[in-house]
């Protein structure tokens, strides 16, 4: 299935969650905060949602700034 | 020194640090433990999925430091707002500060949209501290809308320029009931001892600090730039006049008058 993942096409298998999908990418969870289909994802639903075609996901972290 | 009251909080340091630009995390780190800050900014972006960098998390004490985010990037409203609860559900306190710049040139504060967004995260119960124009006008309606802090710019982000804005801030500093920070433009520690020796109630530096060889050393003079300034205000200003005032006594000269 085709995935928006920070603006950029992605293909996963069916069924991933994202808390595959941040394994995937060598992410901690606890690291980053997830925005999927433009909703956050808090951190108790977000790691076992399952993502879907289509889906536009955003995966957002805290950098250096004034 | 007195300390800084914002949203009920109780703060040390009036001098808050940016964390954006620096050479290298530990050069960051060092500079802001030279400043004796308690509120530190970041901002939130993309991660780079090709090649996940650090989170700006692992390097900041949060024991130690308020963690301000920053809703940089954000050309209006909504987007603001939407970085805003993005920082909030990453684990922040609820405090923002609140950035709306339009324009990439100048990076100027867009003063409807910033006014915008402060409503609804105010109502949306975050302690909200606005960058802004230099606008008296517009600093009532923020505070009006109920923000925590007013933050009006000294000179556009990162230009080093200084209190460009003076007469503006001066009258803004006059009006308000809530701690004004003198943010943005600050680019030496006499800039940032002048805008608190008129009175505002903190300062936020970060080009100034990242863009010197020396962070370090840079962020200890502007710890005592500040310090100095507030004690000057504290102390009070002597009167400017148009004509020399002697320091000396005007008799026993040796002289026949």
């Amino acid at each position: 299935m085709n995935l928006l993942i920070n603006g950029e096409q992605r293909t996963l298998e069916k069924g991933t969650t994202v808390c595959t999908l941040l394994n995937q990418l060598q992410l901690q969870p606890e690291r980053v905060v997830l925005e999927l289909n433009r909703q956050i994802l808090s951190a108790a639903q977000g790691s076992e949602t399952e993502l879907h075609e289509g889906d536009q996901l955003e995966i957002i972290q805290f950098v250096g700034g004034g | 020194m007195d300390s800084l009251e914002i949203a009920g909080r109780h703060f040390n340091s009036r001098l808050m640090v940016g964390t954006g630009k620096f050479s290298s995390n530990t050069a960051m780190q060092q500079a802001i433990e030279a400043t004796a800050s308690e509120i530190v900014t970041v901002a939130l972006r993309r991660v780079d999925i090709n090649n996940p960098g650090d989170s700006m998390l692992q390097h900041i004490d949060r024991e130690r430091y308020l963690l301000l985010p920053n809703t940089s990037g954000a050309r209006d409203a909504e987007e603001a707002v939407r970085l805003a609860r993005l920082a909030r559900a990453a684990g922040c306190e609820p405090w923002i500060k609140l950035e709306v710049t339009p324009d990439p040139y100048y990076l100027l504060p867009d003063p409807i949209e910033t006014l915008k967004a402060a409503e609804i995260l105010v109502k949306d119960g975050f302690n909200v501290l606005p960058y802004m124009p230099a606008d008296p006008v517009l600093a009532r309606h923020l505070e009006e809308v109920g923000t925590v802090t007013l933050m009006p710019l000294g000179a556009p982000i990162g230009t080093n320029r200084g209190l460009r804005t003076r007469d503006l801030i001066s009258i803004i500093i006059e009006q308000a009931n809530v701690p004004v920070v003198v943010d943005a433009g600050l680019g030496a520690p006499s800039h940032a001892a002048e805008a608190m020796e008129m009175g505002a109630d903190a300062v936020l530096v970060n080009t100034a600090l990242a863009d010197t060889a020396n962070p370090i050393t840079m962020g200890e003079a502007f710890k005592k730039g500040v310090e100095a300034g507030r004690m000057a205000y504290l102390a009070g200003l002597g009167p400017q006049r148009d004509k020399a005032e002697a320091s000396s006594p005007l008799t026993g000269f040796l002289r026949e008058e």
